[in-house]
């Protein structure tokens, strides 16, 4: 297990130093919220998950589906350490004609499950994957992660309901839970406490933790594949995390770093 | 003659399609009685979902389903199915390309006594903009039956649009339906009708009607408002050198607006837009508000009479 995330922790930061390289060179995005969903990513896709870069399209994968689609860096770099695709395309993030848009086309980038970017539709996309699988009889399974102001969009509720219905327990969906939206604290913009006991109501199993330790996501994953019943992590995490001029603060919501910031955070993350 | 609603002959058959295709699954939010998917779920129920009134998470369920690999059809209300879930339609299922069947019942004014909030007049407009989408607006029973099982096999998006209303069966020969074809009903020489739906028949009648009085005039069943036959389109508007659309329908965006800017492009003809005129509709019986809102044989026999005027200015 020490082993496991030692590895991981070495990984999750070369994907962050991917993420700043790539926004660095795109010279827009959304670096916040990559950098706190990073530890999730690479745990999923490092430990948890059963994809196979090779053959992208296999039907007996898990699936992941990043409803908050700002986050693509993450999920790009994440791709590119799997060998989705080679490593040197990161650099033309949101660049014309590239694949790699600005939110994530799973038409034009393997790996990428499903297209996301308009707040609120992962989780139901998300669902009917879940369904399927159901219907196939197939035991993947499949993982969405939701950001915490995308919590407001009334859509992720009408799925939250219909997972619970349809008793999704090859569900799990992570919310990565680092308290800021781009117009603020997302106390301030619009409260979406308390959100276990939201998760709770709608049916759904919910595990609380820290979303940068390796231990609890992985139990976590661990104990969402036992739960019977579709599985919410409320996964407490920093904003701009590892960066420290980024860390917890909302204007680095949605700004690329440039020249010296980049050599600073590349500097930080290194290992 | 016969009439039958476009709804019951979608839920027919798609119950006989079930049987065929077994990667086919149905969604409903809660009005699988009305839009008659009823008829699916009764021989196919581990296939159904009921999603509740829930109709933004129905769409984007049923572009998880296509994305592994199922043909799912959502249906519900057409101004449910389109104006309340535009952007999963447009995010969720047009710009991924996934292989999700909108299939919408009650559009139209003939919903009747519910009034301008369940009577939807957008929809095609709506769905027209949207890349990678077809639309398929049948016309009678036989045409629906055909348009369901070509839905089924277009690998993507399909608009599918029904009615609520029992309409008279035309094709009781049955029919050649291809998507992106239109069928020359009949061969005109002084304007041409291009209909699309309920609208088909009144324009059959029409031209009946316009025969007598010494006008020849062709009638086209635009059963795929997306992608447009444009050639159908400008060999009418060659041959008979005025047009008047029908539709039941804003006259905005629809199946007129799709005809107006194709012979603007390609052959300007004169050109009228049968359709509701930019306003919403209101409660009454469906015979009472074609009637009053411009949508019977006798507006299309004046619009016909219009056109061909303008023509021979």
């Amino acid at each position: 297990m020490e082993e496991t995330v030692k590895m991981l922790e070495e990984k999750a930061r070369q994907i962050r130093r991917h993420v700043i390289s790539m926004l660095g060179a795109a010279g827009s995005g959304h670096p916040g919220g990559s950098l706190s969903a990073a530890d999730i990513v690479t745990a999923l896709y490092f430990k948890v998950m059963r994809v196979d870069a090779q053959n992208s399209r296999w039907p007996d994968r898990d699936r992941f589906v990043l409803s908050k689609g700002h986050a693509a860096p993450v999920l790009y770099a994440a791709l590119a350490e799997k060998g989705f695709f080679p490593l040197d395309e990161l650099n033309g993030l949101r660049k014309l004609g590239s694949p790699l848009q600005g939110h994530p086309d799973m038409r034009k980038v393997p790996g990428v499950e499903m297209s996301t970017g308009s707040l609120g539709q992962g989780l139901s996309a998300a669902s009917g994957m879940a369904l399927a699988g159901k219907l196939d009889g197939k035991d993947y399974r499949v993982y969405v992660l939701l950001g915490d102001g995308e919590l407001q969009e009334g859509q992720v509720w009408e799925a939250a309901m219909a997972a619970s219905h349809y008793g999704l327990d090859n569900l799990t969906a992570f919310i990565d839970y680092n308290g800021f939206q781009i117009d603020g604290p997302v106390e301030e913009v619009m409260s979406i406490d308390p959100v276990a006991e939201k998760w709770r109501a709608f049916g759904w199993h919910v595990i609380s933790i820290d979303g940068h330790d390796f231990g609890q996501i992985l139990k976590a994953v661990e104990e969402a594949g036992t739960a019977g019943r579709p599985t919410a992590v409320v996964a407490k995490t920093v904003k701009g995390k590892g960066v420290s001029f980024m860390e917890n603060q909302v204007d680095w919501h949605g700004v690329a770093p440039k020249g010296e910031q980049i050599d600073q955070a590349l500097a930080e993350l290194a290992g | 003659m016969e009439k039958i609603a476009t709804r019951v002959a979608y839920g027919k058959t798609l119950a006989v399609l079930g049987e065929e295709n077994r990667d086919i699954v149905v969604l409903d939010a809660d009005l699988a009685k009305s839009t008659k998917t009823i008829e699916f779920k009764k021989k196919f129920p581990d296939r159904f979902f009921d999603m509740g009134i829930a109709e933004a998470n129905m769409v984007g369920t049923a572009a998880g389903l296509a994305a592994a690999g199922k043909i799912p059809f959502c249906s519900t209300f057409a101004v449910f199915a389109t104006g309340r879930t535009y952007d999963q339609i447009r995010q969720s299922v047009a710009y991924p390309r996934l292989n999700v069947k909108i299939a919408a019942t009650h559009a139209g004014i003939t919903v009747g006594e519910d009034g301008s909030s369940h009577q939807m007049l957008e929809d095609i407009a709506l769905m027209r903009v949207l890349p990678n989408m077809t639309v398929l607006v049948p016309s009678d029973a036989v045409a629906t039956e055909a348009a369901v099982r070509a839905a089924a096999k277009i690998k993507g998006p399909v608009y599918l649009r029904l009615g609520r209303s029992a309409v008279p069966v035309l094709y009781t020969g049955g029919m050649d339906f291809n998507v992106g074809k239109a069928i020359r009903l009949r061969r005109g020489k002084d304007a041409t009708i291009i209909a699309c739906g309920v609208m088909v028949g009144a324009a059959l009648e029409a031209a009946g009607e316009l025969a007598q009085e010494g006008l020849n005039v062709g009638v086209i069943d635009m059963h795929t408002v997306k992608p447009l036959d444009v050639d159908a389109v400008v060999v009418a508007a060659r041959e008979t050198g005025a047009l008047v659309t029908a539709e039941e329908h804003s006259i905005i965006g629809g199946l007129g607006g799709a005809v107006a800017e194709t012979v603007a492009e390609h052959y300007p003809v004169p050109v009228k837009r049968v359709g509701i005129e930019d306003t919403f509709g209101e409660s009454g019986r469906p015979p009472e508000l074609l009637q009053k809102y411009g949508l019977t044989a006798a507006h299309l026999v004046a619009a016909v009479k219009e056109v061909v005027r303008r023509k021979n200015r």
